[in-house]
């Protein structure tokens, strides 16, 4: 227990510069909804009182609103305002206009009706009843409808992440998603802090007598503008240009921390869901995103990858893998199934990850017209020595990959295909294989190093160096513990990467992270 | 100074106020007397317009009131209300401030003029800072009436401003009310369903029911001359106490021996009534009091039974009962 809450001690520590960040902007989004919520719903609240048929109406609104799951109403958000604080601070001040609304209403009808007409009969005008009598006397009602909404948002607040309005939940959605429980404490303990601080401020507040309460309203406005001003602090500095990063790009060593320790690059990051992502970047919303090298959306969006000249991304090169039994069966299997090595770069298989993922032709036929361009297709020969067992993960990539080898096979020798594609994940695939059901897959030399083989750090900093270091331990590595070789690898590398719009990238004459980085430290 | 003409208001189907007219003259006090619901309340807040008359017309010293602004007719005219109303969260005398406040008085004056009503009023300074809350009812109600005083308004309404006091106190409040020259050259309508109140404090009375006035005039008018049995009946129970305190020992001067013994000092001025004679009796025997008529400058001692007959001979000569 000890040496788990000392972990999580040091990954706060350690990562202290976000964490405070994280809790600005989380206290900011909390302040700047909740003062426009009471911008609105005070108003709102005193209007209600001095026209009661609307009172039903108004209220019965406030209240459906906040009945809006979370999720649900960030998601309608989104096509109405896109991304980031603006419409994160709407669906909260949503949420925090029912208890405001609600308690002005109450806290000014509950003023004693005697005193009100005291008022009036001293010869107050409805103005000077209202802020000298009603709202006063309404206000330790109406404070605790502002305690309500603020723990409200301060809870809400952490879903902003979701679309990338940043906040605590940054740190707990992403440690959900990389299954990292510090992550998840780091920001999960400080927003309950944050919850019961601000509830026993405001009690504190509203238990204050009259007089001092008057003193305590004139400051409140001003302690809620400075509050909602921390949300901008963090994005004062670094903000030529806006990053958005998934999740687990964001905890990964090779993804924003090596960013940060190996290039030292200092942008202005927020947090994005990986569906919402590609779309952001080409509308402009942000510069710099993370992805995948081969992804089809690279090319569907124009996007640019930016060169990683400090090798921080591991290589994930794609190579068939195959079982040492399954070679010595099929003789002629190994120099087939190299016939495809070295042929398809980066750009060939975004290509192909294109023409199957947004035109929506089928893994077939860009295998097909890919073979004939390279003129490497040949009809099938309707052999029978003997059957091939070919595996694939379940995406687009490897159904185009295993298309191709069944027809080189097919075509080149007299062996038949079997396939079995859409084998779950790496696990699925890989224990099929050792279990003998599949004979072949194509596999990436960094999943193999981290998935299969689980290497310990050290050895993956220093395999990270070149391609051919990792393939040269893998390919070892698999030999000894599995009985599987690794064939030579097919040319192109579906790693992380960082890309941006090619017009923009162009414009700054950014095409490695070292230039972009030399871009942002420019003035 | 202040002229009422068949005020009419109703409620829904409740005639609250029905064809009511009177008029009461400068430095006069007026009692609205009657049972609850029969439309004092109602009555008293049209002259300010807190409630705005269905028919009929108001004027206070010769302005109808319907053409003022309804806020500066308010600030001119003093309120006491009939639960105080005083605002919780001002000190109290940041409540008696309000009207000054509103009328922009610097804080010097209303300073000094609320030291004034407080000594008056006889409210400690200690109380300057403090809340309503930490006030008896009595010392609330004193605060509602300086509160209506600071303006120094020529008009005072007030809606039953002792009704939630204790017997004591309130005959305390009452000899401190009539005491107060502060009081003594405005135009007061007090609203009552008291009628010791009414008769201790009014000049003249009207008395109500069912949103009408069934009687108006001076206590001693509703006393030996009353309009109808209601009249009559609503002042019985009460009846041989009033009649104590309405006649007065000039009434019955001339029924009064002169024994010639004057004893003790002490003296009972004749324009008191024969309830203050009485009260002055330690009850001895053969004991004597001085009454002083101070019109004529002569002193009478009188027993207890020389009192008690010369009433007795008083009544006997009087024209009704
Ligand atoms: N705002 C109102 N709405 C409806 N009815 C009212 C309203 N104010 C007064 N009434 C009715 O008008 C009648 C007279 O009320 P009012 O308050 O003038 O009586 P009151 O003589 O002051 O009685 P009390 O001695 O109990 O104060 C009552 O029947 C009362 O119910
Ligand atoms: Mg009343």
């Amino acid at each position: 227990m000890n040496e788990h809450q000392q972990t999580l001690w040091e990954f706060m520590q350690q990562q202290s510069d976000k964490l405070l960040v994280q809790t600005m902007q989380h206290i900011g989004l909390t302040f700047i909804s909740l003062f426009i919520a009471v911008l609105i719903g005070l108003p709102l609240g005193i209007y209600i009182t001095r026209k009661k048929q609307l009172s039903g109406l108004v209220l019965g609104i406030a209240g459906v609103l906040q009945t809006i799951p979370s999720i649900a109403l960030l998601g309608f958000m989104i096509p109405l305002l896109g991304i980031g604080a603006k419409p994160a601070i709407v669906a909260l001040l949503l949420y925090a206009l029912l208890p405001i609304i609600r308690n002005t209403y109450t806290g000014i009808t509950g003023v004693d009706a005697t005193v009100k007409e005291a008022a009036v009969a001293m010869g107050m005008n409805k103005w000077q009843v209202l802020f000298k009598v009603e709202l006063p006397l309404a206000m330790p009602v109406i404070l605790a409808g502002i305690r309500t909404a603020t723990v409200i948002n301060v809870g809400v607040a952490t879903l902003a992440s979701y679309i990338a309005a940043g906040g605590l939940g940054e740190f707990i959605f992403g440690g959900i998603s990389l299954n990292n429980t510090n992550m998840i404490l780091a920001g999960a303990i400080p927003a309950a802090l944050l919850a019961v601080l601000f509830d026993f401020l405001l009690s504190l507040v509203q238990n204050l007598n009259f007089k001092k309460v008057k003193g305590a309203v004139k400051v409140a406005p001003v302690v809620l503008l400075v509050l909602s001003c921390l949300y901008f602090i963090p994005s004062a500095y670094g903000s030529k240009l806006t990053a958005g990063f998934t999740p687990e790009f964001m905890g990964r060593q090779d993804g924003n921390l090596g960013l940060i320790s190996k290039y030292g690059l200092k942008i202005h990051t927020i947090v994005i869901n990986d569906a919402v992502m590609y779309k952001a970047a080409q509308e402009k919303e942000l510069d710099v995103i993370s992805g995948y090298s081969t992804d089809g959306r690279l090319k569907a969006y124009d996007l640019l990858v930016l060169g990683d000249d400090k090798k921080i991304f591991p290589p994930y090169y794609a190579a068939p893998i195959v079982r040492e039994d399954a070679l010595r069966k099929f003789p002629e299997l190994e120099q087939t199934l190299n016939k495809l090595s070295g042929l398809i770069n980066d750009s060939v298989m975004t290509e192909l990850n294109y023409r199957t993922d947004y035109l929506h032709q089928t893994p077939e036929r860009v295998a097909k017209d890919f073979l004939e361009a390279k003129k490497l297709y040949k009809p099938d020969r309707g052999g029978n020595e003997g059957v091939v067992r070919i595996g694939s993960k379940i995406f687009g990539e490897q159904y185009i990959l295993a298309s191709m080898y069944t027809m080189l096979i097919k075509g080149y020798t007299n062996y038949n295909v079997a396939t079995k594609t859409g084998l779950g994940g790496t696990k699925i695939v890989f224990d099929a294989m050792t279990n003998d059901q599949i004979d072949v897959y194509p596999e990436y030399t960094g999943t193999g190093l981290l998935a299969i083989l689980q290497a310990a750090p050290q050895t993956v900093t220093r395999l990270q160096v070149s391609k051919d270091s990792t393939y040269n331990y893998v390919q070892r590595e698999f030999k000894k513990r599995y009985k599987i070789k690794w064939l030579k690898p097919i040319g192109f590398n579906n790693a992380y990467a960082l890309m941006m719009r090619q017009a923009q990238a162009k414009q700054l004459g950014v095409k490695t992270i070292s230039d972009l980085k030399r871009y942002l430290d420019s003035k | 100074m202040i002229k009422v003409e068949r005020l009419v208001k109703t409620f829904g189907t409740t005639k609250a106020v029905n064809d009511i007219s009177f008029e009461v003259n400068a430095g006069e006090t007026l009692a609205l007397l009657g049972t609850s619901g029969c439309g004092k309340t109602t009555t008293l807040k049209m002259l300010n317009r807190l409630i705005e008359p269905d028919s009929g017309t108001i004027s206070i010293n010769g302005k109808n009131v319907m053409e003022q602004e309804p806020e500066a007719l308010r600030r001119s005219i003093g309120y006491v209300l009939q639960n105080n109303g005083l605002f919780p969260h001002y000190t109290v005398a940041e409540n008696i401030a309000i009207v000054p406040n509103l009328l922009k008085w610097d804080k010097a004056k209303t300073d000094k003029r609320i030291k004034e009503l407080l000594d008056k009023l006889h409210l400690f300074k200690d109380y300057f800072n403090a809340y309503p809350g930490e006030l008896s009812g009595g010392q609330q109600q004193r605060i509602g009436l300086a509160r209506a005083l600071i303006a120094d308004p020529p008009v005072l309404l007030m809606d039953e401003p002792f009704g939630a006091l204790d017997n004591v106190t309130r005959t305390k409040i009452h000899h401190e009310f009539k005491e107060l020259d502060e009081l003594k050259r405005k135009t007061i309508i007090i609203v009552t369903h008291d009628v010791q109140e009414a008769f201790e404090l009014a000049d003249r009375i009207a008395l109500m029911d069912k949103g009408r006035i069934v009687q108006i005039g001076t206590p001693a008018e509703l006393l030996f001359y009353p309009a109808n049995d209601f009249v009559k009946d609503f002042l019985k129970e009460q009846h041989l106490q009033l009649e104590l305190k309405t006649i007065k020992l000039t009434d019955i001067w001339q029924y009064l021996p002169d024994t010639g013994k004057k004893i003790n000092t002490s003296q009972v001025p004749a324009s008191a009534g024969i309830w203050d004679a009485l009260d002055s009796y330690k009850f001895y025997p053969r004991e004597n009091i001085n009454i002083l008529n101070q019109q004529s400058k002569e002193v009478r001692s009188v027993t207890f039974s020389q009192l008690m007959s010369a009433y007795s001979h008083y009544k006997n000569h009087q024209p009704h009962e």
